[in-house]
C-alpha cells in the first residue's frame, strides 16, 4: 500500500499530516516514511534520526578530447543547451543537462561517455521501532528534484506500507511522488488560496487517474467552501483539523501531535482505514 | 573581421533584435568589405536551453564580435569561454545603424 | 527599475499575503510578476482587467505514428524516462513522462517518431489597481515550471522603462522555478515562520541565493506563535549577516483579509502595521 500525501498550495500541512499518519500507526504494523520534498525536506526534524546517507547521482555527458572533432552535432542535437560545441572545445552545462544520452548516440567519433555529477542525496533511518524513515534532499543550487524523488522512492520499494511526502504544486516533482502511489490524501486549507491550489491538485491526481480523499488543516470552522467542494468533486472529507494555539504550538516545535495530545492518534489511525477502504483493501 | 548582429529581419537594414537566442535571425557583417549575410535562427521557437545552443551556432559561423540586446546567464558563460567580444546595443536602429556605432565605439562592451 | 522577489522556501509562510500587503502600501509605480506558477494566488487578491493572453509552449512531446511504425522497439530501447510503453506490439508515448529530448525520434529508423509542440499553460498579462501583472497558470503535471517563470519575468521585464520596482510573488521550494525566479533579481525577501521546518528550509533558501549576486532580506510571519524559534531564527540571521526587516504577529484579520480578497493592509490590524514597518526598513535599505 502506498499513500502520497500532498497539496496544490505549499504549507498546509503535508509534512504534519504524514508524520502524524505514520506514528499513529507504528503500534499496528511497520510503516517506512518517504520525504519527497527534497526541495525543503522537513519530516526528519520531527524524529531526530541517525541516518545511514547515500548520494543521489545523475549522469552527464564526458567528452574525449581525443576522439572530439568538433563537429557539432551534440550541441545541435541537445534540446536543453547542455552542449555547446566552440572552435576549440566544448562546454558541457551540468545543471542543464536531462541525462536522456542523446548526445552519446550521436556523436559519430564515440568521443562521448557518461560520468557521475552528484544532485543530492538520501538519508536512511529507523528512528523508532516499527518506522523507518527515508528523506530526500536536493543539493542547493541543483534543480534535478525528480532524480532525488526515483531514488528516495526506490529505497523504500518493497516495503509494506508506505507513506510519501511529496512536495507542493503540480509540476514534475509532484507526478514523480505521486507515480505508481495507490491513493492520494490531499491536504487544504479553508482560504480561497486553499481552495484555488486544491482545485489544480484534484487536476493532477485525476489525469493520473489516482483516487483521493481530503484532509483539512488549521480549520476555524469556517469550511463550507472547501466542503461544497469536496461534494461537487466527490471526495471524501477524511479528518478536518482545527486551529489552535496549542496544535500550532506542538508542531512549531518539531513534535507531533498523535504523541503529544490525546484523540489524535485514533483519529489518523482512523484516516488510514479509510483509505484502505476507498481503495478496495481489506486489513 | 566578422560582427554577429541579432536582428528582426533577414538583412543589414532589419532592427536590431533586442533578444539573444530567441533573435529570429543572425545578421554576419564583414566590417572590411561591408558585406553581409543573414541566417535565420532554428531556434526561436525553442522552449529552453537557447543561449549555449546559439553560440555555438555564431561561433560556427566564424564571428569575432557580436551585437546584441540582452544576454542570459547560460548565455553569458558560453561567451565567456568562446573568445567572442559582445557589445550591447539598446537602441531601436538597423543593424548596419548597430555596427557604425560599435566601429566608433559607442557600444558598452559587456564580455 | 529595481527588482525584488518575495520567496519562502517553506511554502504556506505568507509570500503572497506580504507581496499583495507590499504591492497595495509602497507608493512607487510598480510592476508584478506572479512566479509562483503553479499555484498562483496573488490575483485572487489584486484582481485584474485581463491586457492579453499567449499559449506557453514548454518541451517538446514526442508522437509516435502508428501508420508509420514497425514495432521494432529501439524508441523503448533507448527511452531514458520511461515515456515509450508497449502493450501487444503497439508503442505510445506517456505524456507525462516524456522530457521531449528527440532521442527516440533520432533512433526511430522508420521515421515514425516526431517532435511535436506542447501546450504546458497560458501567460496572462493583467492590468491592476496597483500596476501591471505578469502571471501563468502552468498545466497541471507539466515539467515546465521553470521555462514558465523566466517567460512570465519577460514579461513583466518589459514595463521596466515606466516602473520604479519590479514586485515579484515566487515559489516555494528551492529547485527550479525558484532559481529561475531569482537569477537577475536584485533583492529576495524570504518570509519565514518560527517552526523547526521553517527555520531548516530558510537555511536552505538562503544557501541557494548566495549563489547570485543579489541581497538577502527576511521577515517572520507569525513570529510571536513560538517564540523561542524566533529567537533561533534571529541567531541565524545575525551569523549569516542577513538583515532582519520585518516579524509580523499572528493576527486573525490576515486570515479575514484572505476570505475577503483584499490585502490585509486595507484593514487596520496589528499585521498591517507589521507590514508596514517592514516596508520602511527594506525601502531604506533598497533606497526606494
Amino acid at each position: 500500500m502506498k499513500i502520497v500525501v500532498a497539496s496544490g498550495k505549499g504549507g498546509t500541512g503535508k509534512s504534519t499530516v504524514a508524520a502524524n499518519l505514520a506514528y499513529s500507526l507504528i503500534e499496528l504494523q511497520s510503516v517506512t516514511l518517504v520525504d519527497c520534498d527534497v526541495e525543503v525536506p522537513n519530516l526528519h526534524l520531527f524524529f531526530n534520526p541517525e541516518p545511514a546517507i547515500k548520494e543521489v547521482f545523475t549522469i552527464i555527458p564526458k567528452i574525449d578530447s581525443d576522439l572530439c572533432t568538433l563537429c557539432g552535432d551534440c550541441g545541435r542535437f541537445c534540446r536543453y543547451g547542455a552542449l555547446t560545441v566552440l572552435k576549440d572545445r566544448v562546454l558541457v552545462f551540468e545543471k542543464m543537462c536531462h541525462a536522456c544520452g542523446g548526445c552519446m548516440i550521436v556523436c559519430p567519433e564515440k568521443a562521448i561517455s557518461e560520468c557521475n555529477y552528484a544532485v543530492g542525496r538520501v538519508e536512511d533511518s529507523n528512528p523508532l521501532p516499527g518506522l523507518r524513515l527515508i528523506s530526500g534532499f536536493l543539493k542547493e543550487g541543483e534543480v534535478l528534484a525528480p532524480r532525488v524523488i526515483k531514488d528516495a522512492k526506490a529505497a523504500a520499494e518493497g516495503d509494506g506500507l508506505i507513506i510519501i511526502d511529496s512536495s507542493p504544486g503540480i509540476a514534475c516533482p509532484v507526478i514523480e511522488a505521486m507515480d505508481e502511489a495507490d491513493f492520494c490524501i490531499l491536504v487544504t486549507e479553508s482560504t480561497p488560496f486553499g481552495l484555488h491550489d486544491l482545485d489544480l491538485a484534484v487536476g493532477v491526481t485525476k489525469s493520473l487517474g489516482l483516487k483521493a480523499g481530503i484532509i483539512i488543516n488549521r480549520s476555524d470552522g469556517s469550511d463550507e467552501d472547501v466542503r461544497n467542494y469536496c461534494r461537487k468533486m466527490d471526495l471524501p472529507v477524511l479528518l478536518t483539523i482545527p486551529f489552535s494555539r496549542e496544535i500550532a504550538s506542538v508542531q512549531n516545535r518539531g513534535d507531533l501531535i498523535s504523541e503529544k495530545l490525546p484523540g489524535w492518534k485514533e483519529q489518523f489511525a482512523g484516516v488510514y482505514k479509510e483509505c484502505l477502504e476507498l481503495c478496495g483493501v481489506d486489513e | 573581421m566578422k560582427i554577429c548582429v541579432t536582428s528582426k529581419g533577414a538583412g543589414a537594414d532589419s532592427a536590431v533584435e533586442q533578444r539573444f537566442g530567441r533573435s529570429p535571425f543572425f545578421v554576419f557583417v564583414d566590417s572590411e568589405s561591408g558585406e553581409s549575410k543573414a541566417v535565420e535562427n532554428p531556434l526561436v521557437n525553442e522552449s529552453g536551453g537557447v543561449g549555449p545552443r546559439a553560440v555555438q551556432l555564431i561561433s560556427g559561423e566564424g564571428a569575432d564580435v557580436i551585437i546584441t540586446g540582452q544576454l542570459g546567464g547560460n548565455a553569458t558563460a558560453a561567451l565567456q569561454a568562446s573568445g567572442m567580444k559582445v557589445f550591447a546595443y539598446s537602441g531601436t536602429g538597423t543593424v548596419s545603424e548597430a555596427v557604425a556605432q560599435y566601429k566608433e565605439g559607442g557600444l558598452r562592451q559587456l564580455i | 527599475m529595481k527588482r525584488l522577489a518575495v520567496i519562502s522556501g517553506k511554502g504556506g509562510t505568507g509570500k503572497t499575503m506580504v507581496t499583495a500587503a507590499l504591492a497595495e502600501i509602497i507608493e512607487k509605480d510598480l510592476a508584478l510578476a506572479d512566479c509562483d506558477v503553479e499555484a498562483s494566488n496573488l490575483e485572487l487578491l489584486h484582481p485584474g482587467e485581463l491586457i492579453s493572453k499567449e499559449d506557453f509552449y514548454g518541451l517538446d512531446i514526442s508522437v509516435i505514428d502508428q501508420d508509420v511504425c514497425i514495432h521494432c522497439g529501439e524508441c523503448l530501447e533507448n527511452c531514458r524516462f520511461d515515456a515509450v510503453e508497449e502493450k501487444d506490439g503497439i508503442y505510445s508515448i506517456r505524456a507525462l513522462h516524456c522530457e521531449g529530448c528527440g532521442v527516440c525520434e533520432y533512433v526511430c529508423p522508420a521515421d515514425a517518431v516526431s517532435m511535436k509542440p506542447r501546450l504546458s499553460g497560458e501567460i496572462y498579462c493583467s492590468g491592476t489597481g496597483r500596476g501591471p501583472l505578469a502571471h501563468a497558470r502552468l498545466t497541471p503535471g507539466s515539467g515546465n515550471s521553470g521555462l514558465l517563470v523566466n517567460e512570465v519575468k519577460k514579461r513583466a521585464a518589459r514595463w521596466s522603462n515606466m516602473c520604479d520596482l519590479l514586485l515579484i510573488d515566487g515559489p516555494p521550494g528551492i529547485g527550479c522555478p525558484l532559481i529561475s525566479t531569482v537569477s537577475g533579481v536584485d533583492a529576495v525577501l524570504v518570509v519565514t515562520e518560527p517552526s523547526n521546518s521553517g527555520l531548516s528550509d530558510l537555511t536552505r533558501v538562503v544557501e541557494v541565493c548566495r549563489g547570485f549576486r543579489l541581497r538577502i532580506f527576511v521577515a517572520v510571519n507569525r513570529y510571536d506563535l513560538e517564540e523561542s524559534v524566533f529567537h533561533r531564527i534571529e541567531d541565524f540571521c545575525s551569523s549569516e549577516d542577513l538583515s532582519l526587516v520585518g516579524k509580523i504577529p499572528f493576527d486573525p484579520a490576515v486570515l479575514d483579509a484572505v476570505r475577503r480578497n483584499i490585502p490585509v493592509t486595507k484593514t487596520d490590524c496589528p499585521a498591517a502595521d507589521a507590514v508596514r514597518e517592514l516596508w520602511l526598513n527594506l525601502s531604506k535599505e533598497l533606497e526606494l
